[in-house]
C-alpha cells in the first residue's frame, strides 16, 4: 500500500462525497455492532465482517443502475446494506429472528432480497461466481441492459470453478463484472504463500477478459473503475475484471485472532488508508464540511445501527412451523 | 481364404442396428481401413471400416436393412479367384475380436428382419383415461418430445450442457432441437460441469428454466455442490424468495463395460436432500409426463434416465400435453402375494420375474414409484398390507438404498403386517468392474428377484 496521500480536491459534489460518508459509515457502525452482538451471544455460529473494505462495495454501488444484480461470499453485510437493504432485516437475521430477511433460516451467510436484486451470502468459497455469470447470462438472454456484480476474495480467485466461468462468460460475452476483493489474506493465509501469480485480475487475460487493479481504499477510485467496467457490460463487450485492492481489519471470522500478521501491519492501514478517514479528511480540509455537520451524521448513523441492533433483539425467534416451511418454492 | 464381416457394435450398449448404406458393391478391392458401409446405431450413423484386405465376394444384408443382430455376417472378403459361398455357408466366429459384444449367442445367419418394437404394455395406467389413442416410441423420443414441447410452450425454457446442440446429443435426446430453437436456446457448454451447473442456477434464479443435461450423472458429482448447496438450499435459506426453477437430466446408472467410474446410480443420493426432486422413469410415457412436469416444477429436480432404457420403446398416450404429477407411484402388475417395489431400470427385472414367478404360481404386485423425492409411501403401504410381503429392487448400492428406507417406512406403518422380513436388492457393494462377468454378477438380476420373493414367500 502507498503512504497517504495528502488530500487533493477532487471532481466531486459535497454531495456525493457525504452519500460516500454516510453509506461506509452506516457499514462500519453496523458491523462494530455486529461484533458487539456476537460477543454477547445473540449472534451465533460464523460471522464475517466488512471492516475496512466498506469503499469497495460503497464505490461500486455508486456506479449501479436499477435492475443490476450483486451477490456475493458470506462477508455479506455490507453488500447488503450498500445495496439499499433494511438494516433491521440484516441484524435480525444475524440474531436468527423471523424480522430478519431470511426469517431466521439462513443467518450471516446467506441472505438474498429479490426487491434489492441482491443474490446472496453463499457460504461456499467461489460457489457465487458461476452464479453471478448465470444471473448475468438471464439478462443476456432477456437482451436488456443489465450488469451483475459479483463479488468474492482474492482467496475464491484460486477455485477452479472461477475459471471456468471466465472461460464461458468471455465465449457467450455475459454482462458480469468480476470484482475481486483482494484483502491479501484467504482467511489466514496470505496471498504470497498461496499463488506466485502478481495479480489476480491479469489472470483473466488468458480467457481474453479485460480487467485492472485498482485502490479499493479510494471510494472514488472505486467508483471511477466501476463505471469503466459497467460501460463496459453495457455495451454488450461481455465480462471485465476488477481487482479491488483492500484490507480487512478485523480477523477472517469472529473466532480468528489473526496472528498470521502483525499488529503493526494492520495499525499502518487503519492510520494512512482508512477509507472512511480519506473521505472525512476530504471533506473537512477541503472545506465542504463543517465538524459539526458530520457529527450529526455519526448520530444519525448510530441511531440507525441501534434501532437494527433493538429490532434485532425485539423480533421473536421464527415460530416452530417455520422448520418445515419454504423447502420447495 | 475367405472371411465374414460381421455386423459390429459400435457403442456399449448397441445389440442391433440398421445398415443405412453399403459404399462398396460386389466385386471391388477393399483395403484395410476403407470405410465399407453406414450403420446406423440408436445413438448415431456410423462409418464402419475394413479391417482386412480382399475382394468383397458378397454382400450378405441389404442396405436399409434395420434390426441386424451384432456379430451378423453382413458380407464376405474372398482372395483372388476364390469362391464366397464357403464362407457364407460357414459358420460364424463365436465373437469377432474386434466387435466384442454383448450378443453371445451366435448370430442368425442373414436373415435380416424389420426391427419390432416390442412394446411393454401394462394393465392398468393411472397416467390416461381407457379409450385414450396412444403411440409407440422410445424412452428417447419421450424425452425429446417433452423438451421440445415445453420449449415451444415456453421462451424462458432452454437446454444446456456438452454436446447438446450441433452434435445433436451424446445419447442423441437433443436431436432436431438446435435446428428447431436455434443455438441461444440449444447452448453447447465446454467440458466443465461445474462451472455451467453453477451458471444454469443463477440463470434460474434470474428467471429462466434451464434445463442441464449432464452426459451421464457421472459427471454430474463435479458439480454436485450447485445442484445441492446453490439450487436445493436456497429456497429455504432465503426464507423462501429464492426458488429454483431448474432440471438437471441426464442418463445415470450403469449402461455397459464402461467400468466403476461410469457406472453409478445417484438415486439415493439425490433423494435424500431436502430442496430436491428427484424422478426416475421406467417406461416412455413416464419419460415424457415426468419431464414436462419438472421442467414447469418451481424447484430443482434432477432427472435420471438410463441409457439402457433410451431405446425401448413404450405406448404413450397421444394427448397434446400430456404430464405427470410427482409423488404418484404406478401399479404395473396388480398382484396379492407378495409386493415388489422399483423403479427405473429395476422396473425391467421386476417385471420379468413377475412373469416368472406367475408360472410358478406366485402373484407378484409391481410397483414402479416413478419419482423418489417425493416418494408416494402410501402406495407402497397399501400394497404391503394387502400382499404381506415386499421385494425392493434397485440398481444402487446396498447402503442406505432407497430400498432401506422403504423398508423402515413399512417396518414403522405396517410392522404388523409383514408376514417376513423385507429384502432388498441392489447392486453389489463392489465398485462396477469392468469384466463382463463381474459386471453381470455386479448388477441386481431378473434371477435374484425370483429368488427373494421365493424366499419371502417361503417357497
Amino acid at each position: 500500500m502507498a503512504t497517504k496521500k495528502a488530500p487533493e480536491r477532487p471532481n466531486v459534489s459535497k454531495e456525493e462525497l457525504l452519500k460516500y460518508y454516510r453509506e461506509m459509515l452506516l457499514i462500519r457502525r453496523f458491523e462494530e455492532k455486529a461484533g458487539q452482538l456476537y460477543g454477547m451471544g445473540l449472534i451465533g455460529g460464523f460471522c464475517h465482517l466488512y471492516i475496512g473494505q466498506e469503499a469497495v462495495v460503497v464505490g461500486l454501488e455508486a456506479a449501479a443502475k436499477e435492475g443490476d444484480k450483486r451477490l456475493t461470499s458470506y462477508r455479506d453485510h455490507g453488500h447488503m446494506l450498500a445495496c439499499g437493504m433494511d438494516p433491521k432485516g440484516v441484524m435480525a437475521e444475524l440474531t436468527g429472528r423471523i424480522g430478519g430477511y431470511s426469517k431466521g433460516k439462513g443467518g450471516s451467510m446467506h441472505m438474498f432480497s429479490r426487491e434489492k436484486h441482491f443474490y446472496g451470502g453463499h457460504g461456499i468459497v467461489g460457489a457465487q461466481v458461476p452464479l453471478g455469470a448465470g444471473l448475468a447470462f438471464s439478462d443476456w438472454y432477456k437482451g436488456n441492459d443489465n450488469v451483475t456484480f459479483t463479488y468474492f476474495g482474492d482467496g475464491a480467485a484460486n477455485q477452479g470453478q472461477v475459471y471456468e466461468t471466465y472461460n464461458m462468460a468471455e465465449l457467450w460475452n455475459l454482462p458480469v463484472i468480476f470484482v475481486i476483493e483482494n484483502n491479501q489474506y484467504a482467511m489466514g493465509t496470505s496471498m504470497k504463500r498461496a499463488t506466485k501469480s502478481v495479480t489476480l485480475y491479469g489472470r483473466g487475460e488468458a480467457y481474453g477478459i479485460p480487467g485492472e487493479q485498482v485502490d479499493g481504499m479510494d471510494v472514488m477510485a472505486a467508483k471511477a473503475a466501476a463505471e469503466k467496467a459497467v460501460a463496459h457490460c453495457r455495451a454488450g463487450k461481455g465480462p471485465y475484471i476488477l481487482e479491488m485492492m483492500t484490507y480487512r481489519y478485523r480477523g477472517h471470522s469472529m473466532s480468528d485472532p489473526a496472528k498470521y500478521r502483525t499488529r503493526e501491519e494492520v495499525e499502518k492501514i487503519k492510520t494512512e488508508k482508512d477509507c472512511i478517514e480519506h473521505v472525512r479528511d476530504l471533506l473537512t480540509q477541503g472545506g465542504l464540511a463543517s465538524d459539526d455537520e458530520l457529527k450529526a451524521i455519526d448520530k444519525e448513523i448510530k441511531a440507525i445501527v441501534n434501532e437494527a441492533a433493538e429490532f434485532s433483539k425485539d423480533s421473536p425467534e421464527p415460530p416452530l412451523d417455520e422448520l418445515w416451511t419454504d423447502i420447495y418454492a | 481364404m475367405a472371411t465374414q464381416v460381421l455386423m459390429p457394435a459400435l457403442s456399449p450398449t448397441m445389440e442391433e442396428g440398421t445398415l443405412a448404406k453399403w459404399l462398396v458393391k460386389e466385386g471391388d478391392t477393399v483395403k484395410s481401413g476403407q470405410i465399407l458401409a453406414e450403420i446406423e446405431t440408436d445413438k448415431a450413423t456410423m462409418e464402419f471400416e475394413a479391417v482386412d484386405e480382399g475382394i468383397i465376394g458378397k454382400l450378405l444384408v441389404a442396405e436399409g436393412t434395420a434390426g441386424v443382430k451384432v456379430n451378423t455376417p453382413i458380407a464376405v472378403l474372398v482372395e483372388e479367384g476364390e469362391s464366397a459361398d464357403a464362407a457364407v455357408a460357414a459358420p460364424a466366429p463365436a465373437a469377432a475380436e474386434a466387435a466384442p459384444a454383448a450378443a453371445p449367442e451366435a448370430a442368425p445367419k442373414a436373415a435380416p428382419v424389420a426391427a419390432a418394437p416390442v412394446a411393454v404394455v401394462s394393465k392398468a395406467s393411472p397416467d390416461w383415461a381407457e379409450g385414450t389413442p396412444v403411440k409407440t416410441m422410445t424412452v428417447r423420443e419421450a424425452l425429446r418430445e417433452a423438451m421440445a414441447e415445453e420449449m415451444r410452450r415456453s421462451d424462458a425454457v432452454f437446454l444446456m450442457g456438452e454436446e447438446v446442440g450441433e452434435y445433436q446429443g451424446a445419447y442423441k435426446i437433443s436431436q432436431g432441437l438446435l435446428d428447431e430453437f436455434g443455438p441461444k436456446r440449444v447452448i453447447d457448454t465446454p467440458i466443465t460441469e461445474h462451472g455451467f451447473a453453477g451458471i444454469a442456477v443463477g440463470a434460474a434464479w434470474g428467471g429462466l428454466n434451464p434445463i442441464v443435461e449432464f452426459m451421464t450423472f457421472n459427471f454430474a458429482m463435479q458439480a454436485i455442490d450447485h445442484l445441492i448447496n446453490s439450487a436445493a438450499k436456497t429456497n429455504y435459506m432465503s426464507g423462501g424468495q429464492l426458488g429454483c426453477p431448474i432440471v438437471f437430466r441426464g442418463p445415470n446408472g450403469a449402461a455397459a463395460r464402461v467400468a466403476a467410474q461410469h457406472s453409478q446410480d445417484y438415486a439415493a443420493w439425490y433423494a435424500a436432500i431436502p430442496g430436491m426432486k428427484v424422478v426416475m422413469p421406467y417406461s416412455a410415457a413416464d419419460a415424457k409426463g415426468l419431464l414436462k412436469q419438472a421442467i414447469r416444477d418451481p424447484n430443482p429436480v434432477v432427472f435420471l434416465e438410463n441409457e439402457i432404457l433410451y431405446g425401448k420403446s413404450f405406448e404413450v398416450p397421444d394427448v397434446e400435453d400430456f404430464t405427470i404429477p410427482f409423488g404418484k407411484a404406478r401399479i404395473w402388475r396388480e398382484g396379492t402375494d407378495v409386493t415388489i417395489v422399483s423403479f427405473g431400470i429395476g422396473m425391467t427385472y421386476a417385471l420379468e420375474a413377475a412373469d416368472k414367478l406367475a408360472a410358478e404360481g406366485i402373484s407378484a404386485e409391481v410397483i414402479d414409484l416413478r419419482t423418489l423425492r417425493p416418494i408416494d409411501y402410501d402406495t407402497v403401504l397399501a400394497s404391503v398390507m394387502k400382499t404381506n410381503r415386499c421385494v425392493t429392487v434397485e440398481e444402487g448400492f446396498p447402503v442406505g438404498s432407497i430400498g432401506n428406507h422403504i423398508s423402515a417406512v413399512i417396518m414403522q406403518r405396517a410392522f404388523d403386517y409383514l408376514d417376513a422380513p423385507v429384502i432388498n436388492l441392489c447392486g453389489k457393494d463392489v465398485p462396477m468392474p469392468y469384466a463382463a462377468n463381474l459386471e453381470k454378477l455386479a448388477l441386481v438380476t431378473t434371477a435374484e428377484v425370483v429368488e427373494a420373493v421365493k424366499s419371502v414367500c417361503y417357497r
